[in-house]
């Protein structure tokens, strides 16, 4: 007991000493198991407000739509034919639809225009959040259409340049929000493709009904009469029925018994696949912040090697103490190791409650639902999770330094003899060609292979994330935004979080090598001035030293972020315009060219001999 | 106060002029180094002794440029040192002064030819230049074939040679020398005995800050100081310089 007591105690003594690098360490680590309770809390956020959309709209449990095909009618009889399978408890339908061309204040989209009657149908009727229901001349909109559309009751719009009044906005639990609206012929992609049409994709891992798009759609309603008056003949209205199931559970089952092997068949959709079309905008969200908690948490565990092994150097005076004075190998490592267990802990509490705090700010279900996702679910498991992960970094970070404090004999730590620098022959000869600040840079790189190459893994994953961020800004902004305001672009939100996340991360981390790299290398510096290096010279060494790998760095999470937005989303990526890759990679460039020059630069200040007689007493 | 002259008509290459470096403010106001004047002629061997804290070191850095002082003069080779930028210092110490440190500060990851062609290398010599240059130094100070030895692999007495070499790469006009048998032991200590003493006879102007009364006698001159001051100069030449070799153990 006494001997723990004694740990925490030195443990604690030690943080002290060091604020500064107790809170880079504790904001390196907040930031990336911040980031890990918000991936993991945002599963199954929007449930609930799916389930209360379906209660409030009778919602179905099974939607069937069916299109005319080569010049051939819409086969209603087999819609209609559904009705009467087992387990179908009720249905509303068949109601026409085609697909125009909808404007509204100069915004053009596409809009399934649906015909319903007038009165309540018993199955997925509209939940009006606005206005009335439909009259003739006057139209329904769906309300993620009408917000992305920015008109509400009270405006106009026109259909294939026919002019309705907007005299409500209702949400429905039949299909997906815009852009992702979809009823037959969608999933075929167009009639061309009819005699190469591949099976349709079916299962837990299909993705939502996005696969099966045409384009971005949404979904008014008019009256019967009215949508029937939009095509030129009725051979070229679609139709579309739903189903209540006395078994909901029973619609994968349904969906796959009833699969379309033609055209002419319809196409089954259940109620799980259209609240995967719901979720898709928050599950992206998830998947962007797990995906930066992870290379957050790569960042963090180089940035506490990085601090770790800084400290070590300029500590091995004290764990010399700590032996003399009578502490075991294992004491000195279970000190090292209590600080960093202690921020850890410190930093998963931090996390947990910035996760915890913020999640509601990234769960809005979108305006297609009824009620918002309430308090994001916080089980015992994630804090388990964030806990274990943030103790883990600490651990795999520090365990080595420990056990080498630890190894060192007594007396060379109390001489204060750091570790030999790394000697690489080949560099040391090939730098001696070089001129003189490349010729200090690459032998500072060299010395400390280990740092260096963190500081690249560091500068890979920041760039990994910003160029993912851009991909997926380019995929919605420049090759696939749909019409008005498309409300895909809220996975900006947590985008431009982990991106700015990562590049505070980054900065923190380029501080931590640069003041590292500076304690461990100012008697060289102060040698080198000695021997008659200016101290523009000293700078660009330096400078060059970060930035020679740094560019690698670069080049390398160009590379992983075009290639990590490719798996995290589900449509072909688009790679982002060369500018912005050249400005990420020129921004980068000077980032670590200025954190790096601007300190060594002032301490430069520092004269040659006080630091040549303080490092030899 | 002790003023310092060399003798008449002998060309000064240093000179100082109320130097002083003082620390701290106040009551913890410490005087490093007191209104020194002091002047080297080229040639000479100038042997600076005194107890710990009696600031010899400090001159040695003021002198060489590696501190600033707080008040006084100090000229090299005709040049203002102490209004110097820190560009025009490192240009300075590049060309014409050369420094010994006691602790040999060689860079641990170069080999013992690396580090004594690395001020050859910064001063803009190619490197066939700078290593054929190392080479010869090598030769000289007789650690030949010790050229591709770390300073980990050198015995004390090596590594202050090769610092020895390293400091005399570019021809400076003074080589400062800090404690340089400080920290060896007797063998030792006669191997760097012997070079420093070849290299006075050679004609290089030394300035040695030393505990150590053997390095002392071989020079031309012996400044004690205390407080920061200079409270006697001694001069030893015209053969006193071989005879206290002899008593040095360096002859025979």
């Amino acid at each position: 007991m006494g001997r723990i007591l004694l740990i925490c105690r030195l443990a604690v003594r030690d943080l002290r000493r060091r604020p500064g690098e107790a809170a880079l360490l504790l904001l390196t680590l907040t930031s990336a198991t911040a980031m890990l309770t918000l991936g993991l809390v945002l599963t199954g956020v929007v449930g609930r407000p799916f389930e209360n959309t379906q209660e409030a709209t009778s919602g179905p449990d099974i939607m069937a739509s069916v299109a005319p095909i080569d010049g051939q009618a819409a086969d209603v009889a087999r819609l209609e034919a559904l009705a009467d399978e087992p387990g179908v408890t009720a249905h509303s339908g068949p109601f026409p639809y085609s697909q125009s061309e909808v404007s509204a204040h100069g915004v053009a989209a596409v809009a399934w225009a649906q015909g319903r009657d007038t009165g309540p149908a018993a199955v997925d009727q509209p939940a009006l959040t606005d206005g009335g229901w439909v009259r003739d001349g006057g139209a329904v909109i769906e309300a993620s259409f009408a917000e992305a559309l920015a008109v509400g009751v009270g405006d106009t719009i026109t259909l294939d340049g026919r002019t309705f009044d907007v005299v409500g906005v209702a949400v429905t639990a039949n299909t997906p929000p815009y852009p992702k609206s979809c009823f037959a012929p969608c999933y075929f992609e167009g009639e061309e493709k009819l005699n190469t049409l591949p099976p349709p994709v079916r299962g837990k891992d299909a993705p939502p009904t996005a696969a099966f798009l045409a384009g971005p759609s949404g979904l008014v309603w008019l009256t019967d009469s009215d949508a029937r008056s939009l095509v030129t003949t009725p051979d070229h209205l679609a139709y579309v029925m739903n189903f209540k199931l006395a078994n909901p559970a029973d619609a994968q089952a349904f969906t796959n018994a009833h699969q379309p092997h033609a055209h002419t068949e319809p196409f089954v959709q259940n109620w799980a696949e259209v609240l995967s079309g719901h979720t898709w905008i928050v599950e992206k969200k998830q998947e962007t912040m797990q995906a930066g908690s992870i290379l957050l948490g790569l960042l963090a565990l180089a940035s506490v090697a990085v601090l770790v092994g800084g400290r070590m150097a300029d500590q091995f005076r004290r764990v010399g103490l700590l032996k003399a004075v009578g502490g075991t190998p294992r004491m000195v490592a279970a000190v090292l190791l209590a600080e960093h267990l202690v921020l850890a802990l410190a930093a998963a509490a931090a996390g947990l409650a910035i996760g915890r705090a913020s999640a509601p700010l990234f769960t809005d279900p979108g305006s297609g639902l009824i009620g918002s996702a309430g308090t994001p679910p916080f089980s015992l498991a994630t804090v388990g999770l964030v806990t274990g992960a943030a103790l883990a970094i600490a651990a795999l970070s520090t365990f080595g330094p420990a056990l080498r404090a630890a190894r060192t004999s007594t007396l060379s730590a109390l001489l204060d003899s750091a570790r030999p620098p790394h000697r690489t022959a080949w560099l040391n000869t090939l730098s001696a060609r070089l001129p003189v600040p490349l010729l200090l840079g690459l032998r500072v790189a060299s010395r400390r292979p280990r740092r260096t190459l963190l500081g690249v893994l560091a500068v890979t994953v920041t760039t990994c994330g910003i160029v993912t961020a851009l991909a997926a800004y380019a995929n919605r902004y420049l090759a696939e935004k749909a019409a008005g305001d498309d409300p895909r672009l809220a996975i900006s939100q947590a985008l431009t979080l982990v991106t700015v996340v990562l590049i505070v991360q980054a900065c923190v981390n380029a501080i931590c090598i640069t003041r590292t790299t500076i304690l461990d290398t100012r008697r060289s510096a102060a040698l080198a001035r000695a021997m008659g290096a200016t101290p523009r010279q000293i700078s660009a060494g330096f400078a060059m030293a970060q930035a020679l790998p740094a560019l690698i760095g670069v080049l390398a999470g160009v590379a992983g972020g075009i290639g990590l937005a490719e798996a995290l989303d589900d449509d072909p990526v688009t790679v982002p315009p060369l500018w912005q890759l050249l400005a990420v990679i020129m921004g980068t460039m000077v980032v670590i060219t200025a954190l790096t020059a601007v300190p060594v630069r002032i301490s430069a200040r520092r004269s040659v001999g006080e630091i040549l007689h303080g490092d030899s007493r | 106060m002790t003023i310092v002259d060399p003798l008449p008509g002998e060309d000064q290459v240093l000179r100082a002029h109320e130097l002083r470096k003082e620390y701290g403010t106040g009551t913890g106001l410490v005087r490093a180094v007191d209104g020194v004047d002091l002047a080297v002629t080229a040639g000479e061997t100038l042997a600076v002794m005194g107890a710990s804290g009696s600031g010899k070191s400090t001159l040695l850095h003021l002198l060489g440029g590696l501190e600033r002082p707080s008040g006084g003069e100090v000229w090299l080779a005709g040049r203002r040192v102490d209004t110097m930028t820190e560009k025009e210092l490192a240009l300075l110490r590049r060309k014409a002064i050369g420094f010994v440190f006691q602790a040999f500060h060689l860079m641990d990851e170069l080999t013992a030819v690396e580090n004594i062609e690395l001020p050859a290398l910064l001063a803009g010599d190619s490197p066939r230049a700078a290593r054929r240059g190392a080479g010869e130094l090598l030769e000289r100070v007789g650690l030949s074939d010790r050229a591709g030895h770390l300073p980990t692999e050198l015995s004390g007495g090596q590594r202050q040679r090769v610092a020895i070499a390293r400091a005399l790469i570019n021809q400076p006009l003074v080589v400062f020398a800090d404690e340089p048998t400080g920290n060896l032991d007797s063998a030792a200590t006669t191997e760097v005995l012997r070079l420093l003493d070849s290299l006075h006879t050679a004609g290089q102007t030394l300035v040695i800050v030393t505990h150590d009364s053997r390095i002392a006698a071989t020079a031309d001159r012996l400044i004690s100081m205390r407080d920061g001051g200079f409270v006697e100069e001694t001069r030893l030449r015209h053969g006193s310089g071989r005879m206290v070799g002899e008593l040095a153990g360096l002859e025979g």
